[in-house]
């Protein structure tokens, strides 16, 4: 059966068309994907953001002799639901402290509830109708203001929502972070220059090299399970420290360090080595003094990467324990203590809708610190980067 | 308290040794070599030796000492053990400095101490395997002497609740099922999800960027990409939980379905999207390494460009793109923190991704923060569940790994 030059050139018409269509239909899912990606952060932003301020109220605090006994009497009656408990709490210890404040009264700005922070953000909230009014009665008046809330960044946990803040988080995240690379680097680069460099091609180093890479794709959750039975059950190391954590996580960062460290070492290119071996040096002398200066940039760009990655990590720190309610901002390898993660995921377990701001918000922090971190590492690496 | 400070003082007089041996052990070298003979290596080598020696030892020796503290519960009090390893580093110290000699090979000997610590550096990865390993079967052991295996397999209800009233005290833990098939169904039905959504979007993605993209878009895209990956899960959780699955609820409503706030769905389409860099990342590689005269074969004999892709590049590619999924496979299935925090706690079994179901993880996760005894049988199911998940993605991880080195080999690749 033949065709005509017409048939056969609308054939040929179509066949492209099609093959237009596949470029527009994958374009169309990398777009998709970017998209994701915008509408995720669009929406962390817009959750979180506001987060960062704060329902402050003017009021004037009259510290009266009822004042010493009950932090409340120091208030304006028709203020008090809209005054967070943790500014009245301590009225009485103050007075108790400076006895001589009693009798005097100053204007103040206040710490409001987390309702009122919520009514003025225009979210869900609580408060009554006559609240609401006293509370727009004052704003007009200028009484009630949104302010960068410090609280955030300035205190620890707290069951209050407006007296939450991610420090003790922030501190439980560091000391974490230290133990972590000071147990997975060393050993990471030690590992990763034995098997490059010293290692012979036996059956041990392929078992090993197999396993490293199986290491690395074992759930994370799993490392969580060994942190438990032999840290904590086995060795006896504190649950809920950062210790524990630390170690918990220097073997899951372990595989990406190894790896990242090998590849660094393998770009080096092998007529350096020669050149030493040449001279007259000892292999470590040669990976001393030459290979390794030369792969550090790489080392430290996939050390960065791993710790970002561990930063990130919470499944096995709640094994660990590591979801412990910390209020004060605590400097120890032993206490117990929280990371970021870890805060967030308690957070995100409060009922009450400031703690969904809050969550948002302690979720901006972390992405910050890790999108700077990567984007360090990436910086390091085209800075120092040499093609041979 | 006493043993920190035990320790300080151990790690001082240590310290001092140490620096006793690097300046006596050059001193000597230095004499020698400035009396004319010709000496095997340099002072500081000796020196370096001498520090090795006297230091190494005791190190091992306390360390060694104070695993079998642990391990056995033998009763060496820490201040004999750590007099001994002290007088076990000044006798390193005086045979290190007789055996600074003109015909001693020092470098030699640093060369043999350091290759052996990295050797033992490198161990420890295989350490923390076998740690995994045997952590998680002997509790698992202990878990299967209460209840049988074939029911953790087989059975279809998880019921943990009557064990916990056991530990209390009240009760013999009878009543408590520990069926695991529900717990299975949840986590293949969210996994399931999970590749629909990231298998194709991560394919095509990997296709265009390989393929149709033009050099400046690619340099862009593939680390944007990345950025997905690169998102803590416990920050997907929240996604999941707080953004997905009341939209989910709201278009389900809309259609006069009945959704739950808790359903499979958000968590799974939330992991397909974390998952997509994996599938696109690694795809794309291998389809770059198709080799370029399959394609110049194909457009030779009149194929259009979307032709070759069909039914050349990515049947060409096909091993390595299903290696690819698997891995992103294992990945969703050990996945925890979304489901952990979008995923249900009811053990459910059903086909409705619009209800609520629950993972292994989820259980896992739940198993342990609770507050009870580690003895209990649900804690110790943790780790029943933990072994089978372990089988389960490390076989995944095995078969991915064949495949990428089938195609390897077949085309030659180096790179991958």
């Amino acid at each position: 059966m033949s065709h005509s030059f017409d048939e056969i050139s609308q054939q040929l018409k179509r066949r492209h068309r099609k093959s237009t269509r596949l470029k527009w239909i994958t374009m169309g899912s990398l777009g998709l994907a970017g998209l994701f990606l915008v509408l995720f952060f669009a929406d962390m932003l817009s959750k979180g953001l506001p987060a960062f301020q704060q329902a402050y109220i003017q009021t004037e605090i009259s510290y009266t002799e009822e004042a010493e006994t009950d932090g409340r009497r120091a208030f304006d009656e028709e203020l008090l639901p809209l005054i967070s408990r943790t500014v009245v709490r301590v009225i009485p210890m103050e007075l108790r402290n400076n006895p001589d404040m009693i009798g005097t009264s100053e204007e103040q700005w206040v710490l409001a509830t987390s309702e009122v922070d919520q009514y003025l953000k225009g979210h869900r909230h609580r408060l009554s109708e006559e609240e609401q009014e006293a509370l727009d009665a004052r704003v007009e008046a200028g009484q009630v203001d949104l302010r960068f809330n410090s609280t955030f960044f300035g205190s620890g946990d707290s069951k209050i929502a407006e007296n939450a803040g991610i420090l003790s988080a922030v501190v439980g995240t560091i000391m974490t972070m230290i133990v972590t690379l000071a147990i997975s680097f060393p050993i990471g680069v030690m590992t990763a220059i034995y098997l490059e460099e010293f290692a012979p091609d036996n059956r041990l180093t392929q078992i090993i090299e197999i396993n490293i890479n199986n290491l690395a794709a074992i759930p994370s959750i799993l490392f969580g399970l060994l942190g438990l039975a032999i840290f904590i059950n086995f060795f006896g190391v504190p649950r809920s420290s950062p210790l524990v954590g630390g170690m918990t996580l220097a073997l899951m960062t372990l595989p990406v360090i190894i790896i990242s460290t090998r590849t660094a070492l393998r770009s080096v290119p092998e007529s350096i080595r020669h050149a030493g071996f040449g001279v007259g040096c000892s292999r470590w002398q040669v990976v001393r003094d030459h290979v390794l200066p030369l792969a550090m940039p790489g080392i430290m760009t996939g050390s960065i990467i791993g710790l970002a990655q561990a930063m990130g990590e919470t499944a096995p720190l709640i094994i660990v324990g590591m979801v412990a309610f910390i209020p004060d901002v605590g400097v120890s390898f032993t206490n117990a203590a929280t990371v970021m993660p870890a805060q967030i995921f308690t957070w995100a377990g409060e009922p009450e809708q400031a703690f969904v701001e809050k969550t948002a918000g302690g979720i901006l922090v972390l992405l910050t610190i890790l999108i700077s971190l990567n984007a360090f590492a990436v910086v390091m690496r085209k800075k120092f980067e040499r093609r041979w | 308290m006493q043993t920190n400070q035990l320790l300080l003082i151990f790690c001082g007089v240590l310290l001092l040794l140490g620096l006793l041996a690097f300046f006596a052990g050059r001193s000597k070298a230095t004499r020698l070599r400035s009396a004319g003979t010709a000496m095997f290596a340099q002072p500081d080598q000796y020196a370096w030796f001498t520090v090795l020696s006297t230091a190494g030892p005791a190190v091992v020796v306390s360390a060694l000492g104070a695993f079998v503290l642990l391990l056995m519960g033998a009763d060496i009090p820490t201040l004999y053990l750590l007099a001994a390893s002290l007088v076990i580093a000044a006798i390193g110290l005086l045979v290190s400095l007789n055996q600074v000699k003109p015909d001693f090979h020092a470098r030699q000997a640093i060369e043999r101490v350091i290759r052996m610590a990295l050797a033992g550096a490198a161990l420890i990865s295989i350490l923390t395997t076998f740690g995994i390993l045997i952590s998680i079967i002997s509790e698992a052991l202990r878990f299967f002497q209460m209840h049988s295996f074939w029911e953790f397999i087989t059975g279809t209800t998880w019921n943990p609740g009557a064990s916990f009233l056991a530990s209390a005290g009240r009760g013999d833990g009878s009543g408590a099922e520990f069926g695991s098939v529900p717990l299975f169904a949840g986590t293949f039905m969210i996994t399931a999800i999970a590749m629909l959504v990231a298998v194709p979007i991560g394919l095509l993605s990997a296709i265009y960027m390989s393929e149709f993209a033009p050099r400046k878009v690619r340099t862009v895209a593939k680390p944007v990409l990345e950025v997905l990956a690169g998102i803590p899960t416990v920050v997907y959780g929240f996604f999941a939980a707080i953004t997905v699955a009341p939209i989910i609820v709201n278009i389900a409503g809309f259609l006069g379905l009945d959704a739950s706030y808790n359903n499979a769905l958000a968590p799974g389409i939330v992991m397909g999207i974390m998952i997509i860099p994996f599938i696109s990342s690694l795809s794309d590689d291998v389809i770059n390494s198709v080799p370029d005269s399959m394609r110049q074969g194909s457009l030779a004999l009149g194929m259009t460009k979307g032709e070759t892709i069909r039914d050349v590049v990515v049947p060409a590619a096909m091993p390595g793109i299903i290696s690819a999924s698997l891995l992103g496979m294992s990945r969703a299935m050990g996945e925890t923190m979304i489901v952990v925090m979008a995923a249900g706690m009811r053990p459910n079994l059903t086909a409705n991704p619009l209800e609520d179901m629950t993972t292994v993880t989820v259980r896992i996760v739940a198993a342990l923060t609770g507050d009870q005894e580690f003895e209990s049988a649900e804690t110790l199911s943790a780790f029943a569940l933990g072994l089978v998940l372990f089988v389960i993605t490390l076989a995944l991880n095995l078969v991915s790994v064949l495949m990428i080195r089938r195609f390897r080999e077949k085309y030659r690749v180096n790179n991958l």
